[in-house]
């Protein structure tokens, strides 16, 4: 589905990361990996260090401190929010919604439009749009659209799949009102037959936690998890995505009428520096304009990883320059979109730790 | 082929790569001996394997591995 937006704007970018920083080599007793496999894939797929956190940060510790850190640095004004958006996947309850829970630890104004959605890798191209919609109404002029996702305590330690590239964070995004007339295109899809790629089996109401579920059990190929991890399909997941994000790109050049070249960044969402690498090859990407280091750097903190990447690799640039970028998560559901913007002259653009 | 072979000796050096017609299926290489596979034909044929190539059956043996290098225009 292709979507137009109209007169909107980012006006600014906070990321927040665990202090805690784990390096991949005091990890390896954890994963039946040889020593030479090790140096291989680090380089490779971008194992070296990951930030995660204690069991006991909830998503909406980090969204409280983003927003108290812009309230401090004068960047936001708590009465401006007109609505909140919390994108997680590691929601700290089942219920009430995680927004609400950061609707009273703000204690911020009634009049406000507060909103869950449970999404992961495509969660900041799902959240910006979700925004945008919201400022089409006339009360709505400034959203705040928070990606918090704490998904290493859902991923299991002995998983070699996944735990070396998981990482925590979050992100704060100021989304409002534009006067320039500027244009934003984009365009999303889903397949929900993929449903079962990516998935934490235990835990909801289908099939609740209990001591079963927690055991864990070796998956053939030397990953050890239980029904209350996280299990991806790894195989499946890549063939998806070098099978669908390349001809999205494509489509939403086509849709915006944009040269490729004419695009200053990619940032896309990162799950390994491997599978990036092969998009960028068969977009014809430059690598430079695609940047891969924040699984290197942080781990892949699901739909943080883009806001991250922005934050990481451009900071103070970002606020005295504008750069034409190509947005792209893809990922859980299956769900995969893109979006064509411009992004710069922000009013903040950093990381904090938490 | 013997190019090929160095690679796969240089991932897997106490393998015999000559003898199996399935490397993945006999244990030869798993899926992330795959990943360094591709990135190590990658960088000395100087070519960039299709991600939608990375399967398993373009590399279960040095027939399916020297016809996927054709495939990216190396001369073998």
């Amino acid at each position: 589905m292709n979507l137009k937006f109209r007169n909107k704007r980012i006006s600014g970018i906070l990321t927040i990361v665990p202090s805690k920083e784990i390096a991949f080599e005091d990890e390896l007793d954890n994963y039946n990996f040889t020593r030479a496999q090790s140096l291989k894939l680090k380089l490779v797929m971008g194992y070296d260090r990951h930030r995660i956190f204690d069991e006991d940060v909830c998503a909406s510790d980090l969204v409280v401190k983003g927003i108290n850190h812009l309230v401090d640095q004068n960047k936001l004004k708590k009465e401006d929010i007109d609505a909140l958006i919390v994108v997680t996947q590691s929601p700290d309850y089942l219920m009430p919604p995680t927004s609400t829970i950061v609707h009273g630890k703000l204690d911020l104004k009634q009049d406000i439009f507060c909103l869950d959605i449970n999404q992961g890798c495509t969660g900041y191209i799902v959240g910006l749009y979700q925004a945008f919609m919201m400022l089409e109404q006339e009360n709505i002029t400034k959203v705040v659209l928070a990606n918090a996702d704490i998904l290493s305590h859902k991923v299991s330690k002995k998983d070699r799949n996944s735990f070396p590239l998981v990482g925590d964070a979050a992100s704060i995004t100021i989304v409002e009102r534009d006067t320039n007339n500027s244009e934003i295109f984009g365009n999303i899809k889903f397949d929900g037959k993929g449903w079962d790629a990516l998935m934490i089996p235990a835990g909801g109401f289908k099939t609740p936690s209990s001591p079963e579920t927690s055991v864990l059990v070796d998956d053939g190929a030397g990953n050890y998890r239980s029904k209350d991890n996280l299990v991806m399909r790894g195989d499946s997941v890549f063939n998806f995505v070098q099978a669908m994000v390349p001809p999205l790109i494509q489509d939403l050049m086509e849709f915006a009428s944009v040269d490729k070249a004419s695009v200053d960044y990619y940032m896309f969402h990162q799950p390994n520096k491997f599978m990036l690498k092969k998009v960028a090859d068969k977009l014809g990407i430059p690598h430079e304009k695609m940047p891969h280091n924040i699984v290197e750097n942080f781990g892949n903190a699901s739909g943080v990883t883009i806001p991250t990447a922005i934050t990481f690799n451009l900071g103070e640039k970002m606020l005295t320059q504008e750069y034409l970028m190509c947005l792209s998560g893809f990922g859980v559901g299956l769900t995969w979109g893109s979006m064509l913007i411009k992004i710069g002259n922000l009013n903040f653009c950093n990381i904090i730790e938490y | 082929m013997e190019r090929i072979l160095n690679i796969l000796k240089n991932i897997r050096p106490e393998e015999d790569f000559t003898s199996s017609q399935d490397f993945i299926s006999d244990g030869l290489l798993d899926s992330f001996d795959l990943i360094s596979l591709v990135t190590d034909l990658d960088s000395y044929f100087s070519i960039s394997i299709d991600g939608m190539d990375i399967k398993q059956e373009n590399f279960k043996n040095l027939d399916a591995i020297k016809n996927l290098l054709i495939k990216n225009g190396v001369q073998i």
